[in-house]
């Protein structure tokens, strides 16, 4: 099978404009990923299934991963002026100093979708299409049409991480029931409080309630300023 | 003609794999039933949301989660190998498979090596799986079918008899938690060896004995043949794997395409079906049962003396480098894949399964469509799934 450096060539000869990042994998398994942009997702993948000697028609897994935000401490070398005292007399003396500066990289949300073919026997290959932040761009085009056994797997990415796929014919939730509010498969996600099952409602109980509608609550209106 | 809860735009089958939606025939309403969740034929809480004409179905909509318990959420916060006695309650049926395939993912993460003798301990397991597996498949479809009772008491019969051998070696029937990364917990007696070949000489005396009951049965002919079809192309593009897909005429068995273990090692065949209907998915299940009987000879001749664990193996603070691996194996559903990523610390950041069980189903709807409703407890029947897996 070709090597990813060789996929990302051919996907870059086919798709014109296509944007493709060799995503490393530190692990023994060597399964090196492609990260597509998702303007041409669909582009590609259409590739990657029809040409003829990759063949890649069988997507076997489709999946969602969460990456949090990360905050990054950073040592950074800064020239600084600075009065001292020396002999008596104030001097204005340029100085390095090293300070420590924080800074957030923004997280994500990500599918992986692992492609093998059945007509070659080759695999996997891994691509990965992310999304621009964590909580209102988080479409991503649906890869359904091309490989029909992401139907399913895309509902259930959409239902517990709730990336939107746009071109799914019938994005429903999957495994929880329609009303349900949020996504638990994010790594921020909160545990509804088991306070609602206490048979006797008590203090502590009663406490531990009223928090939890106070978390809720907060939580909605974080949910509801970003859709809106 | 009134439906309430369907969603009927065309515009959304066009375009994508879908078969034509068939349209009612005259002026009748439609019925919409809803078949489960606690429907005997659902082999667990499963709904479908069929609408009919008269007989025939006209839509049908898979509903999921009546036993989902977020079995990948639990896993991220338990270390790796805490999580090995859950993947038992995936397909509860067939646990050491899931074991298999979880311990193969860790082992390509981490690459651990698993000595020979635990290698051929987990495919002597793993193919006495896929016989009781295929067995209770069987069974549980003719039971479907109206045979109550007989067939399915023949696959039990010898189901009990290789669950006593799990029970032997792992101390329990179902609940196995036997395998670990870089091999297998404990070995296994000269004893319980004999004890598989005693079982085994058995076995395909019972594939013969179950054949002949079955095979010319009218009345399975009958509802069988030309029923459920799926055709290769649809297959692949669903990503339906295992019996299913042979079924359809699609020579793909990841114990052959990957020959991950030690499956390169011995001489099997890989049974083909002609037309995807539920005679051939049948038919398959039989014949596969009857190379496991071989692989499984294969397996006891050859078995060597040994340790059964990597003695380099870590079980305590058992942290693999950052990374992913994905790992799967030919479970007796289909692919059974596991996706890890790892962040370095003792538990998994991300940890994905690909059930068999649940993208098999896929393609339940076009296989179902313009047929009697009826057919759809065979069809549904014939895909074999567990709900276990299915909603995780």
């Amino acid at each position: 099978m070709k090597t990813v450096e060789e996929i990302k060539a051919a996907i870059e000869a086919a798709v014109p404009g296509a944007w493709v990042e060799i995503v490393p994998n530190p692990s023994v398994s060597g399964q090196h990923s492609l990260r597509l942009a998702p303007e041409h997702a669909f582009e590609v993948a259409t590739f990657l299934r029809d040409d003829a000697e990759l063949s890649l028609d069988f997507l076997s897994n489709a999946t969602g991963v969460d990456w949090l935000d990360k905050e990054i401490a950073e040592k950074v070398k800064v020239a600084k002026t600075v009065t001292k005292t020396l002999d008596g007399v104030d001097q204005q003396v340029e100085e390095t100093v090293e300070e420590t500066r924080k800074r957030v990289v923004p997280g994500y949300l990500e599918a992986v979708y692992h492609l093998f073919s059945v007509a070659k026997g080759h695999g996997p290959v891994v691509i990965r299409i992310r999304t621009l932040n964590r909580t209102d761009q988080v479409s991503l085009p649906s890869l359904t049409p091309v490989w029909r056994s992401a139907e399913f797997q895309e509902r259930e990415i959409f239902d517990l991480f709730g990336i939107v796929f746009t071109g799914h014919p019938d994005l429903r939730r999957l495994l929880m029931w329609d009303e349900f509010k949020d996504h638990p498969m994010r790594r921020d996600y909160v545990e509804p409080d088991d306070f609602e099952y206490e048979p006797t409602a008590h203090d502590d109980v009663l406490k531990r309630a009223e928090a939890h509608r106070a978390k809720l609550a907060a939580a909605t209106a974080v949910q509801e300023g970003a859709g809106a | 003609m009134s439906t309430s809860g369907f969603v009927q735009e065309k515009d959304k089958h066009e375009g994508w794999n879908r078969p034509p939606l068939i349209e009612p025939d005259g002026e009748g309403e439609l019925l919409e039933v809803a078949m489960g969740p606690h429907h005997p034929s659902t082999h667990g809480v499963f709904r479908m949301d069929v609408a009919l004409d008269g007989e025939r179905v006209i839509r049908l909509k898979p509903v999921f989660g009546y036993l989902h318990r977020n079995h990948e959420k639990l896993a991220e916060g338990f270390t790796y190998l805490a999580s090995m006695p859950f993947t038992d309650r995936l397909d509860y049926i067939c646990p050491l498979t899931n074991n298999w395939a979880y311990a193969l993912a860790v082992e390509k993460l981490t690459g651990q090596e698993v000595p020979e003798r635990a290698e051929y301990l987990r495919v002597i397991l793993g193919e006495l799986t896929r016989v009781v597996n295929h067995a209770s498949a069987i069974g549980f479809l003719i039971q479907e079918m109206g045979a109550s009772g007989t067939p399915l008491m023949y696959a039990f019969r010898e189901r009990e008899k290789i669950l006593d051998l799990f029970e032997a070696l792992t101390g329990a029937r179902m609940m196995v938690n036997y395998m670990r990364f870089g091999g297998c917990r404990v070995d296994a007696t000269p004893a319980w060896l004999e004890g598989v070949r005693k079982v085994l000489a058995g076995l395909p005396q019972f594939a013969d004995e179950f054949e002949r009951l079955l095979c010319g049965n009218e009345i399975l002919m009958a509802r069988t043949q030309g029923v459920g079809i799926l055709r290769p192309e649809l297959a692949v593009n669903a990503g339906v794997t295992g019996p299913m897909l042979r079924a359809s005429g699609v020579n793909y068995d990841i114990r052959k395409v990957d020959g991950y273990g030690i499956y390169n090692r011995f001489n099997f065949r890989v049974p083909l079906g002609e037309h995807g209907d539920i005679y051939d998915r049948f038919m398959i299940r039989l014949l596969e049962m009857r190379e496991s009987f071989g692989i499984l000879e294969q397996a006891l001749k050859d078995i060597p003396a040994g340790p059964v664990m990597d003695p380099k193996a870590k079980l305590r603070g058992f942290r693999p480098k950052p990374g992913e691996a994905y790992g799967r194996i030919e479970a007796p559903k289909g692919e059974l894949g596991f996706y890890l990523i790892s962040d370095g610390g003792p538990n998994p950041y991300r940890y994905r399964i690909r059930p068999p069980s649940l993208i098999n189903l896929t393609i339940l709807e076009d296989m179902c469509l313009g047929m009697n409703v009826a057919d759809v407890v065979l069809i549904f029947g014939s895909v074999d799934i567990v709900l276990g897996e299915v909603d995780r």
